[in-house]
């Protein structure tokens, strides 16, 4: 009774630069085994790691994006184990002096009643340091492989505070900072890739009483494992407590497939890393310059930008969260308001509705997409100056998102242009009044409702192209008589 | 006078003159690594082809009027230097089968000025020795008495040198493996400022201790290829950026007023008088030069050795940690767990010093020694550093003996670890503290070689090669070369 789980995490973020964090290997996903294996990457004697600057100046933008301090001096240590994936028998990291201190990042929760509350969650540091490499174990005939492609590509480890009490708050704190290091342009995010990586401590406590033993559950890929994992493990551990046992500090790993953890390692077994500081590498000074031209470059983050969406454009909070989901969502967003000139409701209702909705059909994102903002635009224009109607919007959408043109080409072809001119609507209008005398005394007599009944009569009369707002006004004018 | 008896600048002019062909003069080593090495074991591997393909080449640059003062000239490379298609084996039983897929940026750098490469010189395993006796590849012998270490870790390229089988070689200093040798075979040898010359593809034995140098017949000899081999490089972190000094062409100067420091600490109990006498009349020489002297002190000096082995072995066995049998070196065969290829591959690659540093370094790097030991000798370093910037504010050199006495026999300390390592009492602060220090001849006592040690501020490398060539310019104990190798 009264429990309450206590969660950190550590996040192994792949920072996407093009080189490796100390050798000019490529970094790219996929290739065939070791061809992106330099010698720095293999190992080999003799050979010396360079820090790449592209690493360090990616480190330092998370720092600043989370509000953390930056360390002026901070050392690489290395971290010793033996193991195949491992060419030099350490791993190149920080240990006593980071790059990256104490920071904080807020998540968002369902409050349960349709509204959300919010909560800090503490960042007690990011270091950087390399990747191992992989083993294989299928198709070697009772062999194991080793690919070193992924060796040595550097990776900020993100550790929070024991600040998270619940699996949907730890998804929470994964989905933000997830969108943010995506945000900065710092990660891919592929998690099948391995780009984003969460381990989760867990352990439960009864209410008001001090941390219990954790567990450390590895390498849960999804954001649905994670919430899975993390369910599963503190259930686990209230029942074990409540049988009586005692939660023992292990490694577990999770299995995706049974959705339970199982023992990896217990900590008797685990290594003594023996940390020193890496005698290769000097101490690395940001200088408050350095830090400074950092800090002058970072985009504008996603919080800021949803906030100055709501009121710049006047957006709802649903919408506006939607359009700066991602970096590029939001710059096609705000390119549609830029050309097109129309209301920015009008802008979002397309981008985030009829764009976005599209795009899911047809498997794009907004980075392939087929329409792109200069084209929306000029479709919202038309929107705009009346030019065609919102229905007949649709279909020219349809057909930009077929590759049959440009709005403007389009609306033309199908001829499809609104009949604003008041003469032309005056006349149809005149004439399906005097077609139907019947219906105009019933309707003077008071039966209002077959006004609907003169404007589809009307709208036939015009093939559907007079605009509905002209029509409206000059018909009921005319009923009126 | 036979090729072998020129020096660099005699051997560059004789072949700019047509005396000589590059091929000559690489033929003519060959032939005496052929006729005296069985006797010295000073090389690992002798690389004739290759030799001989690089001598024509630079014949041709020559012949073209072209190249420098190295152009043609051959070297031994120390066995720890990488280089592409060449056995790289650090003297181990690890290695012994492994070719380097590159070369060291000193390799490239020398290669680059036209030298020819006779081959690799051996030393003891992976650095780790005072005498040559542990490379894998058997011991190497003195060439002034057989039945004589050549001192460590590079005796093969000492040996290989004083006895005429190559003009000059490479070499390496950690606590000391340039210039004890060099003491114990009347070579002038130099170990630069920490990070002057470039560590990439020097195998590492304690990263931050490291430093490739020379040694050589003379001190003039040492500075022209000193020169070629420094600089800064991008592949290594821990290289400084700052211009090379033109150490030759600094080899005039008079050494009046030279401030010289005599560390009382270093003339203290310990120091065969057989050795003192000889430094003394050095000193003498010195003042006759016009250089001034006086006692200085560095009182940190007796914390140097159980420092550097606290440092040098923690370092080592990081360093040796990629030495696990999965991707090249030695790989035990028959194993079935993972566990069992590491621990044999391991324990058949490394010989038995390198396991006892091994074994030194990860305990004193282990959790809950870490503070008492590698710390704190983190923090006599800092002192000991500190000792030698306070010196260097009253002198200009310091100088001192460089080994305790003369070349011991063959076996004489190889079960006695503690008295092998107080070989290096003398050389292995300049280490700690990263200055640059050279050994240089300085008399015999019972008819082997003394050499004495000069320590120079940071980069001040041209100010002790002159002094050092004042030095050989009033005496000759650097031009006796070994009887048994005429």
């Amino acid at each position: 009774m009264n429990w309450e789980a206590v969660i950190g995490l550590e996040v192994h973020c792949q920072l996407q630069t093009k080189t490796k964090i100390f050798s000019g290997a490529a970094t790219a996903y996929g290739a065939e085994p070791n061809t992106q294996a330099d010698g720095v990457t293999l190992g080999f004697p003799g050979v010396l790691p360079v820090l790449n600057g592209e690493a360090l100046r990616m480190a330092v933008t998370f720092g600043l994006a989370v509000g953390a301090e930056v360390a002026e001096r901070c050392v690489f240590a290395r971290k010793h184990y033996f193991y195949p994936d491992l060419p030099k028998g350490y791993q190149i990291s920080q240990y006593e002096l980071p790059i990256v201190g104490k920071g904080t990042l807020d998540i968002e929760l369902d409050d349960g009643h349709g509204g959300v509350t919010h909560k800090t969650i503490g960042i007690t540091r990011a270091h950087m340091e390399e990747d191992a490499g992989k083993s294989l174990h299928e198709n070697f005939s009772g062999a194991t492989g080793i690919d070193l492609n992924r060796a040595g590509t550097p990776l900020i480890e993100i550790v929070s505070e024991p600040d998270i009490r619940t699996a949907q708050e730890a998804v929470a704190y994964l989905k933000k900072l997830h969108q943010l290091v995506v945000y900065l342009g710092i990660c891919d995010g592929n998690m099948q890739e391995g780009s984003f990586r969460c381990d989760a401590n867990v352990s439960v406590r009864r209410k008001g009483e001090k941390f219990g033993t954790r567990t450390e559950t590895k390498n849960v890929n999804s954001f649905r494992y994670v919430e899975k994992a993390i369910e599963y493990e503190i259930q686990r551990q209230i029942e074990v407590i409540e049988g009586g046992g005692k939660i023992i500090q292990e490694t577990r790993l999770f299995n995706p497939d049974t959705g339970e953890t199982k023992s990896m390692r217990v900590k008797e077994d685990a290594n003594d890393y023996r940390y020193f500081p890496d005698p290769d590498l000097l101490p690395i000074v940001c200088t408050p310059e350095y830090i400074a031209a950092i800090r002058a470059s970072l985009p504008e983050l996603p919080e800021a930008k949803r906030a100055r969406f709501e009121q710049d454009y006047g957006l709802s909070p649903y919408d506006a969260k939607t359009l700066i989901s991602s970096r590029e969502l939001a710059a096609y967003y705000e390119a549609v308001v830029k050309a097109s000139g129309a209301e920015a409701k009008l802008c979002a209702n397309w981008v985030a509705t009829n764009l976005l909705g599209a795009l899911n059909k047809i498997g794009k994102d907004i980075e392939t997409t087929p329409v792109s903002a200069d084209a929306l635009a000029g479709l919202l224009k038309r929107i705009a100056d009346k030019t065609i109607s919102g229905n007949g919007a649709k279909d020219v959408f349809e057909a930009m998102l077929a590759g049959e043109g440009d709005a403007d080409s389009i609306i033309k072809a199908k001829g499809l242009v609104q009949i604003t001119d008041e003469s032309a609507i005056v006349k149809a209008i005149d004439d399906v009044i005097a077609k139907n005398p019947g219906q105009l005394a019933e309707y003077r007599a008071g039966k209002d409702k077959l006004f609907g009944f003169f404007v589809g009569q009307a709208m036939k009369a015009t093939q559907g192209k007079a605009n509905p707002d002209t029509l409206n006004r000059l018909l009921k004018e005319k009923l009126a008589g | 006078m036979s090729l072998h008896e020129l020096s660099l600048r005699e051997l560059g002019d004789g072949l700019r003159a047509k005396k000589f062909s590059s091929r000559e003069l690489t033929g003519h080593y060959l032939g005496r690594i052929g006729q005296h090495d069985k006797a010295l074991n000073s090389y690992i591997t002798v690389t004739a082809d290759r030799a001989l393909a690089q001598a024509d080449a630079a014949d041709k640059v020559l012949a073209a009027g072209a190249g420098g003062a190295l152009t043609g000239i051959p070297l031994a490379q120390k066995d720890i230097f990488c280089t592409s298609g060449v056995k790289t084996s650090c003297g181990s039983k690890m290695l012994d089968k492994f070719i380097a897929p590159y070369d060291a940026t000193i390799v490239q750098k020398l290669d680059a000025a036209g030298m020819v490469m006779l081959g690799k010189a051996n030393m003891d395993e992976f650095a780790m020795g005072s005498s040559n006796e542990t490379s894998y590849y058997g011991p190497v012998k003195n060439p002034w008495d057989l039945e004589r270490v050549p001192g460590g870790s590079s005796g093969g390229s000492v040996a290989a040198v004083a006895a005429g089988l190559a003009p000059i070689a490479t070499a390496t200093d950690t606590g000391g493996s340039i210039r004890q040798p060099a003491a114990l075979t009347n070579l002038t040898g130099i170990k630069p400022t920490y990070g002057r010359v470039s560590r990439y593809g020097m195998i590492a034995f304690a990263s931050s201790l490291d430093q490739a140098g020379v040694v050589a017949r003379s001190a003039e000899d040492a500075a022209v290829v000193l020169q070629a081999m420094s600089g800064f490089d991008p592949r290594d972190s821990t290289s400084v950026e700052r211009p090379v000094d033109d150490y030759s062409s600094g080899l005039g100067a008079s050494l009046k007023g030279l401030r010289i420091g005599l560390p009382k600490e270093y003339f203290a109990e310990g120091l065969d008088p057989g050795a003192r006498a000889c430094i003394e009349a050095a000193i003498k020489v010195f003042e006759g030069l016009g250089a001034s002297v006086r006692e200085v002190s560095l009182p940190s000096s007796p914390l140097s050795v159980p420092t550097y082995y606290v440092v040098a072995p923690a370092e080592a066995s990081s360093n040796l940690a990629r030495f696990d049998g999965v991707r090249y070196g030695h790989r035990a065969e028959g194993v079935h767990t993972l566990e069992e290829l590491y621990k044999r591959s391991r324990g058949e690659g490394f010989g038995a010093e390198v396991q006892r540093r091994i074994m030194v370094g990860t305990y004193v790097l282990s959790h809950g020694y870490y503070d008492a030991y590698y710390l704190k000798a983190q923090k006599v370093r800092r002192l000991i550093y500190d000792d030698f910037r306070r010196a260097f504010g009253e002198v200009d050199l310091i100088l001192g003996p460089t080994a305790q006495s003369v070349a011991f026999k063959l076996g004489d300390k190889t079960d006695d670890p503690v008295a092998m390592y107080l070989n290096d009492i003398y050389t292995i602060a300049a280490n700690l503290a990263g200055i640059p220090a050279m050994s240089l001849p300085c008399g015999f006592h019972q008819d082997l070689p003394i050499g004495m040690q000069l320590m120079g501020n940071f980069f001040d490398e041209g100010r002790m090669l002159n002094a050092a060539h004042q030095y050989q310019q009033a005496t000759d104990f650097h031009r006796r070369r070994p009887k048994a190798f005429a």
